[in-house]
């Protein structure tokens, strides 16, 4: 006879597929590994002490967060935490001292995150809204590019790719980065994203594993490539083509990494193409005609609050709903 | 031939190999049978017998107490032991007629041959179907009479005989299309009678091609076809499978009858079969006895009313220390604490097995996985969150009654958030306000 007690009573279903919130999590940190390593290549000691800083004062306050909020300390090792300081450490300019890491990565758990009730329930991305801050509190070291140590020039100071264009007049002067360098790398920028291909691999794990929404990349790169690309096709001389913008500064990263972000992104297919392509256009406006030479931020920020409405008026039609006359 | 299919759903592992080659064994009536009053969507029936009774097999125990009601029969001949209320699978009491068997199976019908049932007109195959006491088979107990009974501005063109059996490690369906072939496509052919149809669609998922085989080999008409579906759960569920197989959606919060349609699966025309033509009651069914914790997993035909206990026995016993109890497939089954409840009308099958780490839930990451899994395109998580917090008019505005409760969300859902548990107490609290409101 078996005994009557031991049987679990439950709702069904009684059967759950073998993924979980850490699971995704640190898939996420995986995929970044390329384009750390990347890094850490161009970069050397600088991404170490970054990536440490940031990391670890992120779990720390997140631990005391969640100490304050008498939250289980399991939560700390979801892996959310960990990511928002490896992507806050690779959008930050690699010459950023400690202390500007660690004070960005504090304002990303505490005030992108935590106040909103933590994992789950926060409106913006937390690593953008770190940079954010510490683009306002230190306008000048977080606008500064030092050259990757692999180019072996000994300047204090360097243009990144984007600054080039906006102030230098590269296109007509003939000093565009090149796409090659686009591609590998070998370009001044803030830490991660300055090698296109180390965060196309990563990028590639994560739409293989389905851990992150087509759509969103794919949105965002076609709606920045037509946005730039009408103004390319007529006006050659003056800007920049769309695969420049497509791999130049932080769009790459902000596609597949910052606007991904389940939390902060719509959860409807229609709601999620609109998010998207808002970004891609928002990108373009502010990179052609707005006074900053990067606007991946700003637009993904900005795209971020209208997750809610998005999610509230895009429902899918459900089957055999009839569509409205 | 491609295999059709709906949109969204999922694949979850099919474990059916325990079971699917092995046919179905007979089990031997119990000592004692527990016949719950209530098997079926609707009213419990009303009671014939009181203690002391002798009563046979097959004979009337309870009969239909309103339209949405469906007979009883006794499954031994026996004495009456008790009328008193047992616990049932769906986890509250229900009055029950508890039988000793004597073991002469003296049968109250004569089980002979009679004469061709397909001459029968409209309305006396549904008083034969409504007599024996069938219901929908698949697990919901749909009184099988109202679903042959379509409304009469309602015209039904096509009957679909759901073979899917979609649920993983059930695999009764597939054995009853196995071995019993004839008896489907004669009860599908009563069926296309009593609802006026022009034709038969037999849908089958494309890991049981040989039953698909089977059922194409006994057809004999043109206006049958049995059609491949794509191995995809809930291909099972009415209205997907209705999308499926003929690209027509039920409307919301309508019936298939809606779009000219009547959906019955394969054990419920077969039961319909053995009742037409030779007076059988539904008072036996086939059942799967599966999973980890089974010793020797079988395809049963058992008695109504006897305990899951006696039938895990039968099948060699449990091999561990098994947590986890369930009365039909492990997406939509009922868990069960009792293993004395009994086998009703409604059980496709008694699994069991060991689930040693209780999950840990997480707070909704908005991963939107439930959103493209859905069936029914809802928006689970949201819905969860509407009905969790009782904002029921909003729950209903965004379609919580549309839900069918497959699981699909849960089944994905990283966070492993009981979705369909708060859905499915949102959708009674809309029920039940609404109710109120029209009272």
């Amino acid at each position: 006879m078996m005994s009557e007690k031991a049987f679990l009573i439950r709702s069904s279903p009684h059967l759950n597929d073998k993924d979980s919130v850490p699971k995704i999590m640190y898939a996420v940190v995986l995929s970044l590994l390329p384009a750390v390593l990347a890094s850490v290549y161009f970069f050397r000691l600088r991404a170490l002490a970054l990536y440490g800083t940031c990391v670890f004062t992120c779990l720390v306050t997140e631990a005391l967060f969640l100490y304050l909020r008498k939250k289980p300390l399991r939560s700390l090792w979801d892996g959310s935490a960990v990511i928002t300081g490896f992507l806050l450490a690779m959008i930050l300019p690699p010459s950023l001292s400690i202390t500007s890491a660690a004070i960005g990565s504090v304002v990303a758990i505490s005030f992108g995150k935590q106040v909103f009730g933590g994992l789950g329930h926060n409106i913006f991305n937390p690593a953008l809204v770190g940079r954010a801050f510490l683009q306002a509190a230190f306008p000048v070291s977080m606008t500064t590019w030092i050259p990757p140590i692999t180019l072996k020039i000994n300047t204090a100071t360097f243009a990144s790719p984007l600054g080039n264009l906006k102030f230098q007049d590269a296109i007509s002067e003939g000093t565009l980065t090149p796409i090659k360098d686009l591609f590998f790398g070998n370009i001044g920028g803030s830490l991660g994203e300055t090698s296109a291909l180390a965060l196309l691999l990563g990028a590639l794990f994560l739409l293989f594993k389905k851990v992150i929404d087509w759509r969103i990349p794919a949105g965002i790169i076609a709606s920045l490539s037509v946005f730039t690309g009408v103004f390319w096709v007529f006006q050659p001389g003056n800007f920049a083509a769309p695969h420049f913008h497509i791999l130049a500064g932080g769009l790459l990263i902000g596609a597949f990494y910052m606007a991904t972000d389940m939390v902060t992104s719509p959860i409807t297919p229609v709601g999620t193409w609109i998010f998207a392509g808002g970004i891609g256009i928002m990108v373009g406006l502010i990179r052609l005609f707005g006074g900053f030479p990067e606007g991946v931020m700003y637009s993904i920020l900005f795209m971020n609050c209208f997750v809610p409405l998005l999610n509230k008026f895009t429902r899918p039609r459900i089957l055999g709903e009839r569509k409205k006359k | 031939m491609r295999a059709r299919t709906f949109p969204r759903g999922v694949h979850p592992p099919e474990l059916k190999q325990y079971s699917s080659s092995k046919k179905i064994e007979i089990m031997p009536p119990p000592e004692k049978v527990l016949i719950p009053l209530l098997q079926h969507f609707g009213n419990p029936a009303k009671s014939l017998v009181k203690k002391g009774d002798k009563v046979l097999l097959g004979q009337m125990i309870g009969e239909a107490s309103t339209l949405f009601s469906a007979p009883v029969h006794a499954s031994v001949s026996g004495k009456v032991l008790s009328t008193d209320d047992h616990i049932h699978p769906s986890g509250s009491p229900v009055p029950t007629v508890t039988i000793a068997n004597d073991g002469q199976d003296c049968a109250f019908f004569s089980g002979e041959k009679t004469a061709d049932p397909l001459i029968l007109d409209q309305e006396e195959i549904r008083q034969k179907v409504k007599a024996a006491g069938i219901v929908g088979m698949g697990g919901a107990g749909f009184p099988t009479s109202v679903k042959l009974t379509p409304p009469k501005d309602k015209p039904i063109d096509t009957v679909i005989i759901n073979g899917c059996e979609c649920e993983p490690l059930l695999t009764a369906d597939h054995r009853i299309m196995m071995e019993f072939p004839e008896d489907i496509l004669l009860g599908a052919q009563v069926v296309k009678k009593a609802v006026g149809a022009q034709r038969i669609i037999i849908g089958i998922e494309d890991n049981k091609q040989d039953a698909l085989q089977t059922i194409q080999k006994a057809i004999q008409e043109n206006t049958m076809e049995a059609v491949l579906l794509k191995t995809k759960y809930p291909q099972g569920a009415e209205k997907n499978l209705v999308y499926a197989l003929l690209n027509r959606e039920v409307p919301r919060g309508g019936l298939p009858f809606d779009v000219g349609v009547v959906v019955q699966n394969v054990a419920t025309v077969k039961a319909i079969w053995d009742a037409l033509s030779r007076n059988k009651p539904l008072y036996e069914r086939v059942i799967t006895v599966s999973g980890s914790g089974i010793c020797d997993p079988k395809n049963l035909s058992v008695r109504i009313g006897t305990s899951f206990q006696e039938v895990i026995d039968f099948c060699g016993g449990s091999k561990q220390d098994n947590n986890v109890m369930i009365m039909g497939g492990p997406m939509m089954g009922l868990a069960q604490w009792s293993p004395l409840v009994p086998v009703v009308k409604g059980t496709s099958g008694i699994l069991l097995w060991s689930d040693p780490a209780p999950h840990k839930e997480y707070t909704c990451i908005r991963c939107a996985r439930c959103v493209q899994h859905c069936p029914m395109s809802l928006v689970p998580t949201q819905l969860m969150k509407l009905a969790r917090y009782e904002h029921l008019k909003e729950a209903e505005a965004n379609g919580i009654l549309d839900c069918v409760e497959c699981g699909c969300c849960q089944y994905v859902c990283p966070a492993e958030i009981p979705l369909v548990h708060w859905i499915r107490l949102g959708k009674n609290q809309v029920v039940s306000q609404k109710r109120k409101k029209s009272a």
